[in-house]
């Protein structure tokens, strides 16, 4: 199955963040060791040079890591990927706000809705 | 490790009519390479020109350090836009002609492919639908080991489904030293297995980019640039 990518951006980037969720979602664990860049590429229906360049930009984030002859490895470094969480948490909150902005409401506005919203699912 | 192709003034001309115009153009091994323009800019030509079935006016055409001939044949899988078969002959008989015939023809890698793809070899070419017919000969080219694959409109008349097993086979089947040079007009199917793209217009070289400089830079899919690009 290939993987749901947007048209207008960089693949690379969609890729590092379809990992990224995938390691937050616990698909990949602390330590796991990742599928070869081919079979990733074979997976996401993409350019294995476009997957690899993907792989090597987590690794210059420090979320994976890996070992000269036996792949690449997600990090084990819980700090990391809790920053790594809330770094995307903050991001999609952003977003909301931005898009709640357009639609013409104040934050306090957003807020308060926030809180209706929960309440009503609740009850 | 010299480019698999170079273009040095390649020029062709058909009459009084450029068909290439002074093209320049560097392909690099291990890449998968989108040939794009509109119909008439020139695809095919370039691509005859590669396989050595036209020769140039002007300019010069190197595969692998060497003009097109017997040498760069072994080397070159080419799927040409029209069938040269002979659609009396079993798919299992083609399947031994290309055993016969090509050095680096790898049957079980075929066999495999027919296998998935759901085709009887027992049948007659052109008992086959177009769609199917289309699908043998894919399988033929992508199952030799070659180190330029020159596919010629490789997916136009297959459903979607078979499709997508096509972009999987190529993605499988190239080695990392190998290029795929892929012309089309579906370019939004075949966008994701690009490393880059040439657009040509006139004859001419337009854009010779990656799929990613595209989309960062101009923050559209290659299908979306190519309808701005070219629009009638």
């Amino acid at each position: 199955m290939p993987w749901d990518l947007d048209n207008d951006r960089p693949i690379y980037l969609q890729l590092m963040e379809r990992i990224q969720q995938d390691i937050i979602a616990g698909v990949y664990k602390p330590g796991d060791k990742i599928p070869s860049v081919r079979d990733l590429a074979l997976d996401a229906a993409v350019n294995p040079n476009t997957m690899q360049k993907a792989l090597a930009e987590l690794e210059r984030n420090g979320l994976v890591y890996s070992q000269r002859t036996s792949g690449r490895f997600i990090t084990e470094d819980e700090v990391m990927l809790k920053k790594m969480k809330m770094q995307l948490a903050k991001e999609h909150i952003q977003q909301f706000f931005e898009k709640m902005h357009q639609l013409g409401f104040r934050d306090e506005e957003t807020l308060e809705m926030i809180q209706d919203a929960l309440k009503g699912e609740r009850q | 490790m010299k480019p698999i192709l170079e273009c040095q003034g390649l020029t062709k001309k058909y009459g009084n009519f450029f068909a290439l115009s002074n093209l320049n153009l560097t392909l690099e091994r291990g890449q998968i390479i989108g040939l794009l323009g509109p119909n008439g800019s020139g695809k095919t030509t370039l691509i005859k020109l590669a396989n050595g079935l036209l020769t140039p006016t002007d300019g010069h055409i190197i595969i692998n350090s060497m003009s097109p001939g017997v040498e760069t044949k072994k080397i070159i899988s080419y799927l040409p836009e029209r069938s040269y078969l002979n659609t009396h002959m079993r798919v299992e008989d083609i399947l031994t002609y290309y055993v016969d015939f090509y050095e680096n023809f790898n049957l079980s890698r075929a066999t495999a492919m027919l296998k998935d793809l759901e085709i009887d070899t027992h049948a007659r070419l052109r008992s086959l639908s177009k769609g199917t017919k289309e699908k043998v000969q894919l399988v033929l080219v992508m199952s030799r080991d070659a180190d330029l694959y020159i596919l010629d409109e490789p997916i136009g008349g297959v459903d979607p489904a078979a499709r997508d097993y096509i972009l999987q086979t190529i993605l499988t089947n190239y080695t990392e030293n190998a290029t795929v040079l892929i012309s089309t007009h579906l370019i939004s199917d075949i966008e994701n297995v690009l490393d880059s793209v040439v657009f040509l217009q006139y004859g001419q070289l337009v854009l010779n980019a990656t799929v990613d400089e595209i989309r960062s830079q101009r923050g559209k899919s290659v299908d979306a640039l190519f309808r701005e690009v070219f629009r009638c």
